[in-house]
């Protein structure tokens, strides 16, 4: 009689084992791989959290006081605006170096139209912002119709511009620039936040949407990914292709204008420096969010993760080639983690 | 032993190569289940087997790329391979590979290709670039090869970089076996021809005889049931991992080895060419000229599916795409349902927006993205069509394209996969699903089969035949004659960018297809 209650046991037991094992198994077939798509769709917002609390036990008073997340808000809206305009040519296949000399142009031609020649700013504005769109047209006209590597050839007239600059300048800074801009850019706040901050959110949430929402967007993806594929599919590649460097310029100006209404003055060479924020923030965000693709909400992560970081460092009073480190470290790491996630995506497979 | 019957004539001597009880599983399936194979001195052995049949995990394990489970055991003439392989220890021992995509550099010269690794691993710095090529001038002629070691690989056609590799492979295995006669080596050959015209097969062919008489041992991986046929002494096929069968070739029909391959009675598809009972012009295509090609005419019937053959440079390939106008046409002029336009002013866009779409043979180059997951390139047609209320959302986009791969026979049918994790013959199946949808009024293929097992081509036909009840108007440009003459109504043979010859009815077979491309050819010269 023991000896049948004690196997009865045993069974129950093994029968328990078996249940739980199956539970588990059950368990971990598709939440870990869940849990692992979300990390790295995540993981960058977690990393934000993370580096603020870290610097936030150092200097607690000032990484925990909203004013100074309202102020790098607005400070950095011109760069969220500027990775958007690096990230459609990207998507389509094209890089454009020139997008920092292109905001540099901008900022400069309002200022001259502005203070030298007596226009009032919504037409400089409208002039700066067609500069732009020109300098889009003829990045497109070599890369397209001569065939040259985008890269160069961007290369090449961001540098041209460059000395654009200096000429309409007259190689100096021109100050004075009309109040109305930068009111309408940092001195009107919204939640404590510079309005020109929500500028470029509602570019990003515009350029979400276009990327996401729309056959337009899914469609330069392909062109970016497979020029055949899409142009045997009836896409205009070439259209698509111009459309995007127009489309990155235009926004550069835009970025322009936003930095010309921080400042109130326009200065030849600063905008430059720019470039290298830019790309390291679109190839950071495009590990965010949407893994593997150049996404707008992500380059808004990573821009304001990167600024996040060297405002945090400038508070431990770091000095201010942490700026470089940072930066230039951030490309690359960026670029190295999202070949780790195109280069596993296809070994899975 | 097991002695081995065998058919032409060789000495086995004993077994070359012995796999014993191997398995491989990959996330707990079994992608080998164990299997075990020997394969004869001198032998020709094939490996045949749709895809995810094990064969190329098979090939992988041999290579070292994967490492079997416990309890395997691999033998190279009786001495045994530790596992998993090392890929310089099985090379030393003699086992030499030949992969589809031949690891030949384009920019280098057929000499520095043929003595890579030797070049890789010598210390010396002084290379007597004459002597090398003598040397190389020397082993060609040795096999009756006329390559000039001096010219770039990129230069050659692709029948001579695949003799090149295949050259290069045998001359590993005779320096590795320089010590010990009794071990020639075995070769193992995946997949070499598809991408080949049948005279280069040919040559091909010659070349792996040439090496088994010499001693060497050969394992020729392949879609292709008449190759194999043709060329191996036993053949060995593989279902779902495991090991089916071993056959002599000299005593099993096509059907023989068909059957096991797929698993279930093959449809008796062809044999007998289709007619159309009610043939009307649909499509009429006038004095077409492009690079190579034309300049020539011919006509398409609603509902017909017309095939285009001929030798490798006849031009048959090109039609396809001039018509579509994805490479520019010089002259002509297409009329489709009474209209006509002209072919040199054709684009992609307005061929597709006019009813016309084209499937380029290029999978993962030209007709898809394979980094792009599935659903994006099967419903890329028709994104417009799918956008709702606030926009076009991945989930319509994943929902419309399972749906699509469901009716297509796509497997696996998750749409979020990037492409290139399908096997050739499912994506194939989705992206030709991606231009089925759209009811295209003229359809066009380039090689439509190309590297897809014999399941997925069935599958792959009755769509074909489907669209075709639904009269759209199929051109298949092919260089597969046995795949024309099931599916096709028509066949024009081409030569020298001419259509030479047109087979229909009883006289389309795929004999008839053969002789005449090779016929035309000669009587042109």
């Amino acid at each position: 009689m023991d000896q049948n209650n004690y196997e009865d046991r045993v069974a129950a037991l093994e029968q328990r084992i078996r249940d739980l094992e199956n539970q588990t198994a059950q368990h971990n077939a598709t939440p870990r791989e869940s849990w692992k798509s979300w990390a790295e769709k995540y993981g960058l917002v977690v990393a934000w959290i993370v580096i603020i609390l870290v610097l936030g036990t150092f200097k607690p008073a000032q990484m925990f006081a909203w004013n100074s997340y309202a102020t790098m808000f607005g400070s950095n809206a011109m760069v969220v605006v500027l990775t958007l305009a690096l990230i459609i040519p990207l998507t389509t296949g094209d890089f454009d170096l020139s997008v920092a000399g292109t905001m540099g142009l901008s900022s400069m031609v309002i200022a001259v139209l502005n203070v030298k020649l007596g226009l009032p700013i919504p037409g400089a504005i409208v002039i700066a912002l067609l500069t732009g769109a020109l300098v889009g047209a003829i990045n497109a006209f070599f890369i397209i119709y001569f065939g040259v590597f985008s890269l160069i050839v961007t290369l090449g007239t961001g540098y041209f511009i460059s000395g654009m600059i200096l000429w309409i300048a007259d190689s100096g800074t021109v100050a004075g620039v009309s109040m109305g801009l930068v009111k309408a850019v940092i001195l009107t706040r919204f939640l404590g936040i510079p309005v020109g901050f929500y500028y470029a959110l509602i570019l990003t949430v515009a350029i979400w949407y276009l990327f996401q929402y729309t056959a337009l967007g899914r469609r330069m993806l392909f062109v970016g990914r497979g020029r055949e594929v899409a142009r045997l599919s009836g896409v205009n590649v070439t259209r698509m292709r111009t459309g995007a460097l127009i489309a990155s310029s235009t926004l550069a100006a835009f970025a322009g204008v936003l930095y010309t209404g921080m400042r109130g003055v326009a200065d030849p060479s600063s905008a430059l420096a720019f470039l290298l924020p830019a790309f390291a923030a679109a190839f950071l965000g495009s590990t965010a969010i949407y893994p593997g693709r150049f996404n707008a909400p992500g380059a808004f992560v990573a821009v304001y993760f990167l600024s996040t970081g060297i405002m945090g460092l400038n508070f431990l009073g770091v000095d201010s080639f942490v700026q470089n480190l940072f930066y230039g470290g951030g490309l690359v790491i960026a670029v190295a983690i999202s070949q780790l996630i195109r280069g596993r995506k296809s070994m899975d497979g | 032993m097991n002695v081995t019957d065998h058919t032409r004539g060789i000495p086995f001597g004993g077994a070359a190569l012995e796999i014993e009880h191997l398995s491989k599983q990959f996330g707990g399936t079994y992608a080998l289940n164990d299997v075990s194979l020997h394969v004869a001195r001198g032998e020709v052995h094939g490996l045949l087997g749709s895809n995810g049949s094990g064969k190329s995990t098979l090939i992988k394990v041999l290579a070292g790329f994967h490492t079997p489970e416990p309890g395997a055991s691999i033998r190279l003439y009786d001495q045994s391979l530790p596992l998993p392989v090392s890929g310089v220890k099985a090379r030393a021992m003699g086992l030499a590979f030949v992969h589809q995509h031949l690891g030949l550099i384009g920019s280098l010269s057929v000499t520095e290709n043929l003595f890579l690794n030797k070049l890789a691993t010598e210390d010396g710095w002084g290379l007597n670039w004459n002597a090398l090529h003598r040397e190389a001038s020397d082993i060609f002629s040795r096999f009756d090869l006329a390559i000039n070691p001096r010219v770039e690989v990129a230069q050659l056609s692709p029948v001579q970089q695949a003799l090149l590799a295949i050259v290069r492979a045998y001359e590993e295995l005779r320096h590795a076996s320089e010590d010990h006669a009794d071990r020639p080596g075995v070769l193992v050959l995946d997949e070499p021809t598809p991408f080949l015209p049948r005279a280069g097969v040919e040559q091909l062919f010659r070349l792996v005889r040439q090496c088994t008489n010499l001693g060497a041992s050969v394992i020729f991986v392949s879609h292709d049931v008449d190759e194999v046929r043709e060329i191996t002494d036993r053949a060995t096929i593989l279902r779902d991992g495991h090991l089916i069968d071993t056959l002599e070739t000299a005593h099993t029909s096509h059907e023989g080895f068909v059957e096991p391959i797929i698993g279930r009675h093959l449809e008796d598809y062809g044999g007998h060419a289709k007619s159309l009972n009610d043939a009307q012009t649909r499509v009429r295509v006038t004095d077409l000229a492009g690079p190579g090609v034309g300049p020539l005419s011919f006509d398409i019937a609603k509902g017909e599916i017309l095939g285009l053959t001929g030798l490798i440079g006849s031009g048959c390939d090109e039609v396809p795409a001039l018509t579509y106008g994805a490479r520019a046409a010089g002259a002509g002029t297409i009329e489709l349902d009474g209209e006509t336009r002209p072919l040199a002013q054709m684009t992609p866009e307005e061929a597709l927006d006019w009813g016309m779409a084209y499937l380029p043979a290029d999978r993962l180059g030209a007709a898809g993205v394979g980094s792009l997951p599935v659903a994006d390139n099967t419903a890329m047609p028709v994104f417009d069509r799918l956008r709702k209320g606030l926009g076009l959302t991945a989930r319509a986009i994943e929902q419309h394209a399972h749906g699509l791969g469901a009716r297509a026979g796509v497997k696996p049918n998750v749409p979020t996969l990037p492409l290139e994790a399908l096997s050739g013959g499912n994506a194939q199946k989705a992206l030709m699903a991606k231009w089925l949808q759209i009811e295209p009024r003229v359809l066009l293929l380039d090689e439509p089969t190309q590297g897809v097992d014999v399941g997925a081509r069935q599958q792959l036909w009755d769509a074909l035949d489907r669209a075709a009840e639904g009269g759209a108007c199929i051109l298949v440009g092919s260089t597969d004659y046995d795949q024309l003459a099931q599916i096709c109504h028509r066949v024009l043979i081409f030569a020298r960018g001419q259509i030479v010859a047109e087979l229909s009815g009883a006289e389309l077979t795929q004999e008839t297809i053969a002789e005449h491309c090779y016929r035309s050819t000669t009587e042109l010269a």
